[in-house]
């Protein structure tokens, strides 16, 4: 069975130690992290992780079940790519001088990705996209010459007037 | 309306409120300030064990034997460090327990303090939840939580760190607190769809088999089960987790199934058509290989932990919820369908499966050597001290003689480390089980080797009155190991020769720590024996029975292969009838 790349949403509550739970979990039964990124919500004890699993299809049942057994983990959604919109950030800096800049420019142009400073022989290039853009930007910018590049984890939203935090207060209220 | 307390008298008054009777614990420098108004509680018996590992599965014991959540008490750094096993072996055994460690002050926390262990980063993935309080004020609240999430849905080990500061400080405590566990929700309703969809299976199967595990006694539902299997005619087998959840003694029992199971109760799986899975999780000491384990069966899968689900066995129904609320749905179901006229007949099945037993009883055979058969012995303890009694294993070849050769009539006298397979279980375990229920009768069977791991709380026994009665199966080995080595690594006993029968004195040994020593090494002294033990009763007794070295647990399913291979003795493979199925 081929692996594929899934993008769980997870609501969780934010209290100390729940990053550390989420992370033994996954470790603990042999799951494998792409990426995670974890950020507040509009409601202040909430908190809202993206975490980017590749496992197989059965295999991800077992990771959603056995997040929702943690005590701390409110609510997960799996997040489908054609109905969802996922976005990860790069810092890129790239080798840039006379000859060069404007060719870095340019092609930083065309991925709409802004140039965030300057350097005389360098230029630190934001960007914003899909894990492919992403990549394709990088491809490109690497003849130039890559210095340094980071790389945030994905975050992402459901397309729709829907919200997966909207059931927060119910959550709440039920269990006391 | 609250009071002013402090930290520590916040912890014990919770721990009152709650419904705790016993703590079993040892006080140090960090959880000091809890012990002192402990020791003015009038409703917390306070058990002063030798070590913490023993404290942790005395808490284990009390709640497999009582069904109530048992609390064990310890310091920082080691203290809650040796609460490592008891905790890890209550997580796989499903057992309600909360464990309560002191923590260096708050302030200190991070610094490599004297005795700082980051317990609660360690018990991250052997506890049900686990909590560091931060402030005085949430100490009611965080014992009320740790006590829910203990007991219910599927039950485990809490633990609750208290950092030093925290017991000393001042604050606000009242009762009843307000849980707030907004992700906790254990689904404890079946789903109507699946209980008529399993019901339908039920009524058409040829050959089903009532697959029983632990979680059947967890939601305390024997007489459900019982109800069901009556109504059925169904074959019921009952695991190494649920022994007594099923009399021994009903026909429709086919007995243990697994890697040491029965023939007819290992073979009814692998031959059968329908798996009603009762709060069992298709564990590998069960299914063997996993990959040909019942191979034409339809699985019914019914847990209150929707992550066994499919877990290791995939589900054609699965059912979510509290084990009792579903076998009484799945009653009314059937019931339904029979009305109607809707019944398979399972005579045939039942013919085969008789012919399995008749074929394939259990049983040994008696050592050349003219020593003494560790079987004889269970066998005899189980017969005179009788169904009432409480039984409690450590684990190996003795704990699975214990698990054949006793016969359980009722719910929680059978109690064992299954999961965790935790050597040392059994004294500590049955003296939490005695404190529990001082009115039964409470063997504990263990190995000499176990028995050498935690034998300390007999003291713990003698000097608070637990008067248990310990049989130590002493073939002077570590007779499993000695087993697969026998088997599997061509008789090369490496280091499991140790040489108990010499060294130490048992006798002496259970003089020493107040108790009655007593021994036997003949059958013929064997019933005399068990009837002297029984009838002391007012202090802790040992018996170390001296058995051979050779025996082996028969039937055997050799780790990693398929259950169609199991032995029914050595080098006896059962031979099936190709009419059989």
């Amino acid at each position: 069975m081929a692996t594929t790349r899934h993008t769980l949403s997870v609501l969780v509550e934010d209290k100390p130690g729940v990053l550390a739970r989420v992370a033994s979990l996954f470790s603990r039964r042999g799951f494998n992290i792409e990426s995670l990124a974890v950020g507040p919500t509009e409601h202040a004890s909430v908190s809202r992780m993206t975490i980017v699993v590749a496992v197989e299809d059965s295999p991800l049942e077992q990771v959603t079940k056995q997040l929702n057994k943690l005590i701390n983990v409110l609510k997960i959604v799996e997040l489908d790519p054609a109905s969802s919109v996922q976005r990860e950030l790069l810092l890129v800096k790239v080798k840039a001088d006379l000859t060069s800049r404007s060719h870095v420019l340019e092609t930083a142009q065309l991925f709409r990705a802004k140039v965030v400073d300057v350097a005389a022989d360098a230029v630190t290039i934001e960007a914003t996209g899909t894990t492919d853009k992403l990549a394709a930007l990088i491809r490109v910018l690497e003849p130039f010459g890559i210095r340094e590049l980071v790389q945030s984890g994905m975050v992402a939203v459901a397309r729709g007037s829907r919200s997966m935090t909207g059931a927060e207060t119910r959550l709440r209220s039920a269990a006391s | 309306m609250s009071e002013t307390l402090t930290g520590a008298q916040s912890l014990v008054r919770s721990l009152e409120s709650v419904g705790a009777e016993v703590v079993f614990g040892i006080p140090g420098g960090a959880i000091l300030p809890a012990y002192d108004p402990l020791f003015d509680s009038r409703r917390l018996r306070h058990i002063l064990v030798r070590h913490e590992q023993g404290g942790g599965h005395a808490a284990t014991g009390y709640a497999q034997a009582t069904g109530k959540v048992g609390v064990t008490m310890a310091t920082s750094g080691p203290g809650a460090t040796n609460l490592v096993t008891p905790i890890a072996d209550a997580y796989m055994d499903s057992v309600p327990l909360v464990a309560i460690t002191g923590q260096v002050p708050s302030a200190a926390i991070g610094t490599d303090a004297f005795q700082e262990a980051d317990i609660v980063g360690i018990t991250m993935p052997i506890t049900k939840h686990n909590f560091l309080v931060q402030s005085v004020d949430d100490i009611p609240r965080t014992i009320a939580e740790a006590f829910h999430l203990a007991s219910t849905g599927r039950p485990g080990p809490v633990l609750v760190d208290l950092p030093k500061d925290v017991l000393q400080a001042q604050g606000a405590f009242a009762w009843p607190p307000v849980l707030d566990l907004p992700g906790y929700h254990p689904t404890t309703r079946p789903h109507a769809k699946q209980i008529r969809e399993a019901a339908r299976l039920i009524s058409s199967a040829k050959r089903p088999v009532l697959y029983v595990g632990g979680g059947v006694l967890k939601a305390r539902a024997a007489v459900e089960l019982r109800v069901l299997a009556e109504l059925t005619g169904i074959p019921v087998v009952t695991t190494l987790m649920a022994r007594g959840a099923f009399p021994d003694s009903h026909p429709q029992h086919l007995g243990m199934p697994g890697m040491h199971g029965t023939v007819a109760a290992v073979t009814a799986l692998q031959k059968s058509d329908l798996l009603i899975c009762l709060g069992a999780r298709f564990d590998d000491r069960v299914t063997g290989k996993l990959d040909t384990f019942a191979p034409g069966a339809t699985v019914i899968h019914a847990d209150i932990d929707p992550a066994e689900i499919g877990k290791n066995r995939a589900a054609d129904v699965p059912i979510v919820g509290d084990c009792r609320e579903t076998i009484a749905e799945l009653v009314l179901a059937v019931q339904e369908l029979y009305r109607t006229g809707t019944r398979a007949d399972i005579s045939g099945w039942w013919s085969t499966l008789d012919g399995w037993r008749t074929t394939y009883p259990l049983g040994f055979e008696e050592p050349e050597d003219g020593s003494l058969a560790p079987q004889h012995v269970v066998s005899r303890i189980g017969a005179l001290a009788g169904p009432e009694a409480v039984y409690v294993s450590g684990v190996g070849q003795h704990q699975m003689f214990a698990s054949q050769y006793i016969s359980y009539e009722h719910p929680y006298t059978w109690l064992n480390s299954g999961g965790l397979g935790t050597m040392g279980y059994a004294v500590p375990a049955a003296m939490g089980a005695k404190v529990g229920r001082p009115d039964a009768t409470v063997w504990a069977i263990d190995g000499d080797g176990c028995f050498q791991m935690t034998n300390q709380e007999l003291v713990t026994c003698a000097i608070e009155g637990i008067p248990i009665k310990v049989a130590i199966i002493n073939n002077g080995n570590l007779g499993m190991v000695r087993q697969w080595q026998t088997l599997f690594y061509e008789g090369r006993y490496s280091n499991t020769n140790l040489q108990s029968k010499r060294i130490p004195d048992f006798v002496k040994l259970a003089d020493a720590m107040g108790c009655v020593g007593l021994r036997c090494d003949s059958a013929a002294e064997v019933d005399a024996t068990i009837e002297k033990a029984m009838a002391i009763d007012d202090v802790p007794v040992v018996v170390d029975f001296l058995v051979g070295t050779d025996a082996m647990v028969w039937p055997m399913v050799p780790a990693g292969t398929s259950n169609d291979e199991i032995l029914a003795a050595r080098d006896t493979r059962p031979v099936w009838d190709a009419n059989d199925v």
